[in-house]
């Protein structure tokens, strides 16, 4: 099955059944999206489909031949972070971190889709997400400051 | 000829709004919270909670029952009405007379007709007293400051006074007279359901006029999107209701038999939460008799639970202590449906976590059974949310996981595999339309804005 | 360690330094302080006790390496477990030894390399590796200096260090790599170090940023989760379905034929299956879970009843404190019972474990937070010398005390175990962790004051029952694994951790000036649901109950809360933590009353009453009709002693609120009388983003050259206080049985 994530493909050998999580961890070697509940509760897994959050636990790889898959690795790197991992990063948003990139990908979605989400939007935005260390201060300040950036390199870019 | 016509018209338009005419009764200035009695006060809250009333008079992220949410209408958008005491927007300068009148006549203080959206079609069998408890109840919660939002309808609906009309034709005065024919508990059961649960509301069809079809009480409906299933004996759900089953989905939320609310019932069960286990027995008993299933009927309920569940276990090996049910076999590599199902609900349906935290055994499932994929179509696309830090079952809602098409070959396993009834059809237009549904919220943020302006 | 200790003659060492080690003279370089008390139960040496940690190893080379390259190794027996130690510790380091921060490689706990420092807990990081580190560091640096004399033949006063070199006066520049040789670092520490002076800190009170966050946050391995050596296999445990279950009978035939399943792996009532792949572990997990029979024997007591369970229990009472009256008799009497049910650690990631054995010798990568207590533990399982076990500690989500790490890191061994030369990894399920870990115990507190006629209290007397708060390993028995093997092992009888730091009896002596006191502490033995240590031990419920009951005694005294305690606080720096937060909140100026349920509430604690003074302030809004508590904003002042890292403990600080606040609203375990019932986040709810209050203020108060205080727990419980107190001021109604949830709330106005 042939499945396209962070721009590649790849051709995976697994059962259709398999949760996208899996075969993007353990196929894809890749580390971002983590396994928190495997059911759907928590959005530890949280990844992008076709621009838009999707739990990677509860969704088999079936579904997503065809579409395309980001994950975190897929909007930046430590030496060239995207606008929300250098905006967590700076505001040093995480204790543990296990949560954050599930919390991060969605965030990401949410701003592409509608950068002048407010306050109270953001917030409901990321009720799906849980964070046991109580890192939520600093998650939505992190948020803020990105939006700021992606907002300021719009306005540079429309000119 | 026509001036004739054009009189008669003159006259009998007259006559109408004569006839139609309400006064305003005397605002009151608002009574203490202190001064009333406290039973009644909790009397009040538990009818309050059988009427559901939070659901339509709140809207999301406003204060309770301070109105302002939308309620669709095949005749445009209706908002509900801010019904706290504050004296400026709610009902705060509203005598007890007055709320009296609207519950029972459908008609304001200042004599305004009320649309039936509001169903006084129903709350006009409420008695007095409990008129009385839901007033003192309602005058002694927090004052919101929310003024009323400007109804969408078109002319000539948006003349209020042509609810007179439609009152004739439609509004059977109450309050409710017990039937002699049956005991205390049934008049009970009914009075709390035709009345304050006004289940037919949602749960019987309605005529052209937009008023419930007698003929065909408690023939099913549909509300917001969702389909509110026939509480007759044309009731889907594969294992038959029984009053015990009945009371406790309503009270929790869920049964084990059946599976959770969702929808618009998830907002009426939180709600039925507190009311009294009496009430809810009541209310039960009355409506599984409608579904035609008595006492008598729990040794067949039970057999046909144990045959669904068995079914719904189908994927795993036999006990050594129980009995494999032969199925169809299912061709997973070749049934997209099956493979979906299995990478993505089975974990959960499957899985061993009870109810109502553990997804439903699927071969019990009433949306599988119903005659439209409507339901079905909902919660896969939506699931249940995590709300706050809420008690309550969480899943997960694929619509952006799957596309139509996916959905339709999971939607088309699902009903081959769990029920008995035929395949359904159109189902990917039953998708388009969820889709919508849930893209165009009621209240979009510049409906918000503007709203905000106003006040 | 392989090699032996050897203690090297001081005339060697002394040799050009002057009386360095001794010395006091030099005027740019302050002293330590004699630093953290020592952990309670150490065996004290006849010398004079060495700082933190160097008391269990004094050996410099324990803690520094410094390559003739010039790299510099620094060694830890802590582990990060996201509160940011890594930093911090390595921070410490490069002060001491004058070098970059980047320059310092920090390894954590590693059985094979890293002392051993006993678990991660407790706050103790700082106050005993901080300690330990910030020493030898120190230490280190002037071996180096001295050696860099030597060369130069100068004496060692007339040396400077910048940035990893030595420089004489003539500006000749020795790298540190090139000074070191042999064994010039295996020698004892001293219980004297020439410290960097605090006005001068270049890396120690700075905002360094954390060093595992940016992988954490761009994908790079940094969690347990994230090891794959080369030919790892997938397994999955099927546990029972309640405590102590036997397992009658598995017919594992459907599972071994299922694609990819390597092995079946039994051993009496422990049960797994090894899989190529994860999703077929996890696909013959179900099946063989179904197909597996248990006779069930656990019989939990009454979960809407547990004060009066615990009350009913026998217990063993350790009068904790007992003060004479010396004052008169109090005029007015006030007493309250404060209730808390089991709490869950609730991790975000399930415990998960990597173990490989290869020839006699088995390794286990594992987020326990304690590798060498954990490593005897699973040695003694396996009946296997220590030595031949390795515990490398790797990040695991944040785990807030004994969570399922230590038993996972059993399950991959004995797992590996069965498939020699294979990696295997262990992943818990979130129905398993929330099911097996053990939680902080139900706990009930009573209290009895009674206040004089100045509306000072003159009499206190308080009871508190719990389990123990630590069950951790310990020894195989306290293996879940361990319990269930053909060849089991006993579960460990309980005890209690002794004070000063205490277990259900932490912080149970209040910090007030009391002229009269009595608290006993009442432990129960007999644990129905299993328990451990949960962040803070036993300080949440007691903070909690004696900062709510301040509260009432304010209440009767009709005094202002804050008024109230600094009248009874006489320790400076508690007081200025109280003012702090207090004036950073506007505490003065807070309406009264003018906004109808809208409430302020104010609580502190100094940890254990020996580790961080913390105090929170906090305002809420409650919905009368919903029952539904809203935290507005919340302001926190802390005293760390000497800060390291101030983003650091702002962050714990803040966590350590929020969690706090989860706790306290919307928690608690559930169960029926045989099984668990709440086993996912659907029925056992947290925290969510809609109830996060709009504002938080941390303000540190610094106190530079004071040892180190540990801040990561100092927080539960007056967050927890000054939330329920905030709450009775919005209500008029005071809540005592935790959680205070929304349906307690609304009931109570109701009436």
């Amino acid at each position: 099955m042939k499945l396209t994530v962070n721009n590649s493909d790849h051709e995976i050998d697994a059962d259709p059944r398999t949760p996208l999580l899996y075969v993007l961890r353990d196929d894809l070697k890749l580390n971002a999206a983590k396994f928190g509940c495997g059911l759907g509760q928590c959005g530890a897994c949280t990844v992008l489909v076709d621009g838009e959050p999707v739990f990677a636990c509860v969704t088999p790889i079936v579904l997503v031949a065809g579409k395309t898959v980001t994950t975190l690795e897929g909007l930046g790197t430590a030496q060239e972070p995207a606008p929300i991992q250098r905006a967590f990063i700076e505001h040093q948003a995480a204790q543990c971190g296990y949560c954050i990139p599930g919390i991060m990908m969605r965030a990401h979605a949410l701003l592409q889709k509608n950068p002048g989400a407010g306050a109270s939007e953001i917030r409901a935005a990321l009720e799906p997400h849980l964070c046991r260390c109580g890192t939520h201060m600093r998650i939505l300040r992190a948020i803020h400051r990105a939006q700021e950036a992606m907002t300021a390199t719009s306005a540079k870019v429309g000119k | 000829m026509a001036a004739l016509v054009c009189l008669l018209l003159a006259i009998g338009a007259s006559v109408f709004t004569i006839a139609a005419w309400q006064p305003a009764i005397a605002p009151v200035s608002p009574p203490p919270a202190g001064s009333f009695d406290p039973d009644l006060v909790r009397r009040g809250a538990e009818l309050a909670a059988i009427g559901n009333c939070a659901a339509c008079h709140t809207a999301k992220g406003g204060g309770e029952f301070a109105g302002g949410r939308a309620v669709p209408t095949p005749f445009g958008t209706i908002y509900s009405t801010n019904i706290t005491p504050d004296v400026a927007t709610g009902i705060g300068n509203w005598s007890e007379a007055a709320f009296a009148r609207a519950m029972r006549s459908g008609v304001r203080r200042d004599g305004a007709y009320l649309y039936p959206a509001f169903p006084y079609d129903h709350f006009t069998l409420v008695s007095d007293d409990d008129d009385e408890a839901l007033y003192v109840f309602l005058m002694t919660r927090m004052p919101v400051h929310a003024a009323a939002r400007h109804d969408r309808l078109p002319f000539p609906l948006d003349i209020r006074l042509l609810m007179f009309g439609w009152n004739l034709l439609f509004l059977h005065a109450g309050p409710y007279r017990p039937d002699a024919a049956h005991d205390a508990m049934w008049n009970r059961g009914a009075y709390l359901v035709e009345g304050f649960g006004h289940c037919g509301a949602c749960h019987t069809p309605r005529n052209a006029a937009g008023a419930e079809v007698a003929a065909q009480t408690f023939g099913g409906g549909a509300v917001q999107g969702w389909t509110a299933y026939a509480l007759d004996d044309d009731s889907p759900a594969p294992v038959p209701w029984n009053a015990e089953a009945l009371a406790h989905y309503l009270g929790q939320g869920f049964d084990t038999d059946h599976g959770a609310a969702a929808g618009p019932m998830a907002e009426v069960t939180n709600d039925l939460r507190s009311a009294s286990a009496q009430d809810l027995r009541a209310i039960a008993a009355y409506v599984a008799e409608q579904m035609n299933h008595v006492a008598a009927e729990s040794d067949r309920i039970m057999q046909v639970a144990e045959r669904q569940r068995r079914r719904g276990n189908a994927g795993r090996p036999a006990s050594a202590d129980g009995q494999a049910v032969a199925l169809r076999p299912i061709d997973v590599k070749n049934d997209q449906g099956a493979v979906i199902y299995a990478g993505a609900c089975s974990g959960c349906h499957e899985g061993p976590r009870a109810l109502p935290f553990g997804g439903v055994n699927l071969a019990l499932s009433t949306a599988i059974s119903a005659p439209s994929a409507n339901n079905l179509v909902n919660v896969v696309i939506s699931g249940l949310p995590a709300v706050d830090a809420a008690h309550a079952p969480i899943m997960p809602g694929f619509a952006d996981a799957m596309n139509d098409e996916q959905i339709v070959a999971l939607a088309r396993y699902l009903r081959a595999r769990y029920s008995d009834r035929g395949p359904w059809t159109g189902i990917a237009k039953t998708i388009s339309d969820a889709r919508n549904l849930q893209r165009k919220p009621i209240m979009s943020s510049q409906d918000d804005e503007a709203h905000r302006q106003q006040q | 360690m392989s090699r032996d200790p050897i203690v090297v003659s001081r005339r060697a060492a002394l040799c050009g330094l002057g009386a360095l080690i001794f010395s006091y003279s030099s005027s740019d370089r302050l002293l330590a302080q004699d630093a953290a008390p020592l952990q309670a139960g150490l065996p004290r040496s006849p010398t004079p006790p060495l700082p933190g940690s160097l008391q269990r190893a004094p050996l410099l080379d324990s803690w520094l390496r410094v390559d003739a390259d010039g790299t510099i190794t620094a060694f830890t027996g802590k582990a990060e477990l996201g509160q940011g130690i890594k930093t911090a510790l390595t921070q410490v380091a490069a002060e001491q030894l004058d070098v970059a921060f980047d320059r310092i490689r920090l390894q954590t706990a590693d059985t094979a390399l890293t002392p051993n420092e006993g678990y991660t807990a407790g706050s103790h990081s700082l106050q005993d590796s901080g300690t330990a580190l910030m020493n030898a560091a120190a230490q280190v640096r002037q071996l180096l200096v001295a050696e860099a004399a030597l060369r130069a033949e100068v004496p060692a006063e007339q040396m400077k260090t910048d940035d990893g070199f030595v420089i004489g006066p003539d500006g000749r520049r020795f790298g540190y790599g090139e000074l070191v040789s042999g064994q010039m670092l295996h020698v004892q520490a001293a219980p004297q170090s020439p410290l960097a002076d605090p006005s001068r800190y270049a890396v120690m009170d700075r905002n360094i940023p954390r060093v595992d966050i940016p992988a954490k946050l761009t994908g790079g391995a940094a969690f347990v989760h994230d090891l794959r050596p080369p030919g790892m296999l997938h397994a999955r445990v099927i546990r029972p379905p309640s405590y102590g279950a036997r397992l009658i009978s598995v017919d594992d035939q459907g599972a071994q034929r299922m694609p990819g399943v390597i092995k079946v792996v039994r051993d009496g009532g422990f049960l797994a299956v090894v899989a190529e792949r994860e999703f077929q572990a996890i696909e013959a997990m179900r099946v063989l879970a179904a197909a597996t029979r248990w006779q069930e024997t656990a019989k939990l007591p009454d979960e809407r009843e547990l004060s009066a369970y615990l009350s009913s229990q026998s217990s063993e009472d350790i009068v904790v404190l007992d003060r004479p009256r010396s004052a008169p008799a109090g005029i007015r009497s006030l007493s309250a019972v404060y209730s808390r049910p089991y709490l869950a650690h609730g991790s975000i990631g399930p415990s998960c474990a990597v173990a490989h054995f290869e020839g006699d010798a088995l390794t286990v990568w594992t987020h326990t937070q304690g590798v060498y207590p954990d490593r005897d533990a699973i040695a003694e399982m396996l009946q296997m010398p220590n030595q031949k076990v390795r515990c490398i500690h790797s990040e695991g989500a944040g785990c807030y005390g004994h969570n399922g790490a230590d038993d996972a890191a059993a399950d991959a061994a004995l797992i590996a175990r069965a498939v020699p030369g294979r990696p295997v990894r262990v992943q818990w399920t979130r129905e398993q962790e929330h099911a097996w870990e053990p939680y902080g115990p139900a706990m009930l507190v009573k209290i009895a004051a009674a206040l004089d006629d100045t509306g000072g209290i003159a009499d206190w007397e308080y009871g508190v029952w719990s389990n123990t708060h630590s069950t951790r390993p310990g020894s195989a028995g306290s293996l879940l694994a361990a319990r269930c093997l053909a060849q089991s092992f006993p579960e460990p009888p309980p005890k209690p951790i002794p004070m000063p730091e205490g277990g259900g009896d932490r912080n149970s002596i209040p910090i007030y000036r009391l002229p009269g006191a009595r608290a006993v502490y009442h432990f129960l033995p007999t644990m129905p649901v299993r328990v451990s240590a949960l962040r803070s031990l036993g300080a949440h419920m007691n903070v909690f109950a004696i900062e709510c009951f301040m509260d009432e005694l304010a209440a009767a005294a009709q005094a202002d809360p804050v008024e109230f305690r600094l009248k009874h606080l006489d320790d400076m720096r508690a007081r200025e933590v109280v003012a702090t937060a207090a004036s950073r909140f506007g505490w003065q100026a807070r309406p009264h009353a003018s906004e109808p349920r809208r409430g302020q509430g104010f609580a502190f604690a100094r940890y254990k009453n020996l580790a961080a003074f913390c105090a929170v302030a906090c305002e809420v809004d409650v919905d009368f009709d919903t029952g539904r508590v809203q935290m507005r904003r919340a302001v926190a002042a802390v005293d760390a002693g000497q800060v390291v890292n101030p983003d650091g403990i702002a962050n714990q600080i803040e966590g350590a609120i929020l969690q706090s606040m989860s706790w306290t609203l919307f928690e608690r375990v559930s169960f029926d009388e045989r099984r668990i019932t709440s086993i996912d986040w659907a029925s056992y709810p947290i925290l969510r983003f809609s109830a996060v209050p709009e504002t938080m203020e941390v303000q540190i108060v610094n106190r530079p050259g004071m040892p180190f205080l540990g801040a990561g727990e100092a927080a539960q419980g007056p967050a927890a206080a000054a939330l329920a107190n905030a709450i009775a001021d919005a209500t008029g109604k005071r809540f005592r049985d935790l959680p205070i949830t929304k349906e307690r709330v609304k009931a109570a106005l109701a009436n």
